[in-house]
């Protein structure tokens, strides 16, 4: 029974990694950008959260509405005025921008909260939880946390092969010279793009500083894994996204449950074995950086 | 004589150090269909992609319907009605049939051509709709080109090199498709290699030479010597 657990709460943790990864996979697809910052922009929402959740006296849920847009235009301006001079000047260039951003971002929050950990007022949902049999107990805030991941990465599967825009997405993703030429207008849309990564990226930063502490540094961690599980679930695949951020999250907490100390190795051990047996990740997408989403 | 649609005026284009394009003087009246001839790297392709906007040329300008369009990016071209389609096709491979062409109403000029025109003019990739672009043989790619490039309701159609690897007979077809589009009053711009097909099909011709107009003239004006020394840059005929 216990190993059933395992596997339950580390589908479940595994939810909250494709939830942070999901828009470092959306901004790499489109943009093939690499946003070194993502991590520490998720942390930037936790702190958001804190702020606006204290300052109003509220659970951080009930500060989404203000906070969530707060963060797509964050990720819209960034795209504007940083990200796309960038991608003008090569490969490496974003990711020495992004990475200058990351430092900034870590040191900006140390001066102005302190490196002291944190944690979010996450209301009543933070302590509640039900039993699925005698054994296994499953914390509402887990569960909520891994539900919202499936419908932000289904909301954005829906918005990418339904509507226009989407379209406009996933043709600049094949092609982005024919995309300019038949008339897409590329950079409002690339705004919309980074928009939704970072505001997506604040929402699992609110979730990681509910069920957890976080601090300023606690980006570069985050990133790493968000990371992983693009690559393993395949490059600007969602879906494959959330495949391997269940994998992850199962490999972390099954392997914690035999010795605690090599549960975080074991994550980065598989990734390894990933990048070695198959790079291409679970979920390739042979014609498009985003056609698994077809 | 009508006002010309397009007007091009000492066209330089360069690619870093290297000119395409030398001081290249084009116009091109509404309704007609125009011959863009040349040997390879004559700088056919550039002229087209230029005219869309895909590069700004160095000097000179474009000037369309009487507004200056030299600077303007590609979306604003195209809802000026001036639409490209590009050489090798370049269909977006993921997206189906259908959203290929949805993608290239984008910005369309007017809604001259909604999704079930298009589909009576080339009823090949009527049936086809839902499939994924790359799933396609090269003439319906090519004719899904031609169709994305519609759906921009464009009153100036650029084709480059439409038959470029397909068969006589699917050739045929798109260019009978060509005269049906053109019939409706669309203005032409055609890249062609097959100097035959080429004077049949338009009523004037652009022959370029190492990126210089070496021929401008009507077609019923010209012989195919003409056309031929021209091409080769032979001055002793």
């Amino acid at each position: 029974m216990t190993w059933v657990n395992a596997v339950i709460q580390g589908v479940l943790l595994g939810g909250q990694y494709a939830l942070i990864a999901c828009g470092l996979s959306l901004a790499f697809g489109v943009m093939r950008i690499v946003n070194l910052a993502h991590g520490d922009l998720a942390v930037c929402g936790a702190y958001l959260g804190l702020v606006l959740s204290s300052a109003l006296g509220v659970p951080v849920w009930v500060t989404l509405p203000l906070l969530l847009p707060t963060a797509f235009a964050v990720g819209a301006l960034l795209q504007v005025t940083l990200f796309a001079r960038a991608l003008r000047h090569g490969v490496l260039a974003p990711v020495l921008v992004t990475f200058g951003l990351s430092v900034m971002i870590e040191n900006l929050l140390q001066e102005a909260a302190t490196s002291d950990p944190r944690g979010l007022n996450g209301g009543s949902l933070a302590l509640a939880s039900f039993h699925i049999t005698s054994g296994i107990t499953v914390s509402w805030l887990f569960m909520t946390a891994f539900l919202t991941a499936c419908a932000v990465l289904s909301g954005l599967q829906l918005l990418l092969s339904r509507t226009n825009w989407g379209r406009q997405v996933r043709a600049i993703a094949d092609d982005l010279d024919t995309a300019r030429l038949v008339g897409i207008r590329v950079r409002p849309l690339f705004a919309t793009v980074a928009g939704i990564a970072v505001a997506t990226a604040a929402l699992a930063g609110v979730f990681i500083g509910t069920i957890g502490t976080f601090d300023p540094l606690a980006g570069a961690n985050t990133l790493i894994f968000a990371f992983e599980a693009v690559v393993i679930g395949g490059l600007g695949s969602l879906w494959g996204t959330l495949a391997g951020g269940v994998a992850l999250g199962v490999t972390q907490v099954v392997v914690g449950q035999v010795n605690q100390a090599y549960a975080v190795l074991a994550v980065h051990l598989l990734f390894l074995g990933f990048l070695a047996v198959r790079p291409t990740g679970l979920f390739t997408a042979p014609s498009s950086r985003l056609g698994a989403l077809g | 004589m009508t006002a010309p649609l397009l007007d091009i005026t000492d066209l330089d284009v360069c690619y870093g150090d290297f000119q395409a394009l030398f001081g290249v003087s084009v116009s091109v009246a509404p309704g007609a269909a125009t011959a863009l001839v040349g040997a390879n790297g004559a700088g056919k392709t550039t002229l087209l992609r230029t005219i869309a906007g895909a590069r700004f040329p160095t000097s000179g300008t474009i000037r369309y319907r009487d507004a200056d369009l030299t600077t303007a990016p590609p979306h604003r071209r195209i809802a000026q009605g001036i639409a490209l389609v590009p050489e090798g096709r370049r269909l977006f491979p993921s997206l189906t049939v259908e959203e290929n062409i949805q993608v290239g109403a984008a910005a369309a000029a007017s809604k001259q051509w909604p999704l079930d025109r298009i589909y009576a003019t080339f009823p090949m990739i009527a049936a086809r709709r839902a499939q994924r672009a790359s799933t396609l043989s090269g003439g319906e790619q090519q004719a899904v080109a031609i169709a994305r490039a519609l759906a921009a309701a464009p009153a100036l159609l650029l084709l480059d090199e439409i038959s470029l690897g397909l068969a006589p007979r699917v050739v045929e077809d798109l260019y009978q498709t060509l005269a049906e589009i053109k019939f409706a009053g669309a203005t032409m711009i055609i890249v062609e290699q097959d100097l035959q097909r080429a004077m049949a099909t338009c009523d004037h011709l652009v022959c370029l030479l190492e990126g210089r107009v070496a021929l401008n003239a009507p077609v019923a004006n010209l012989t195919r010597d003409q056309v031929v020394a021209a091409y080769f840059g032979d001055t002793t005929t």
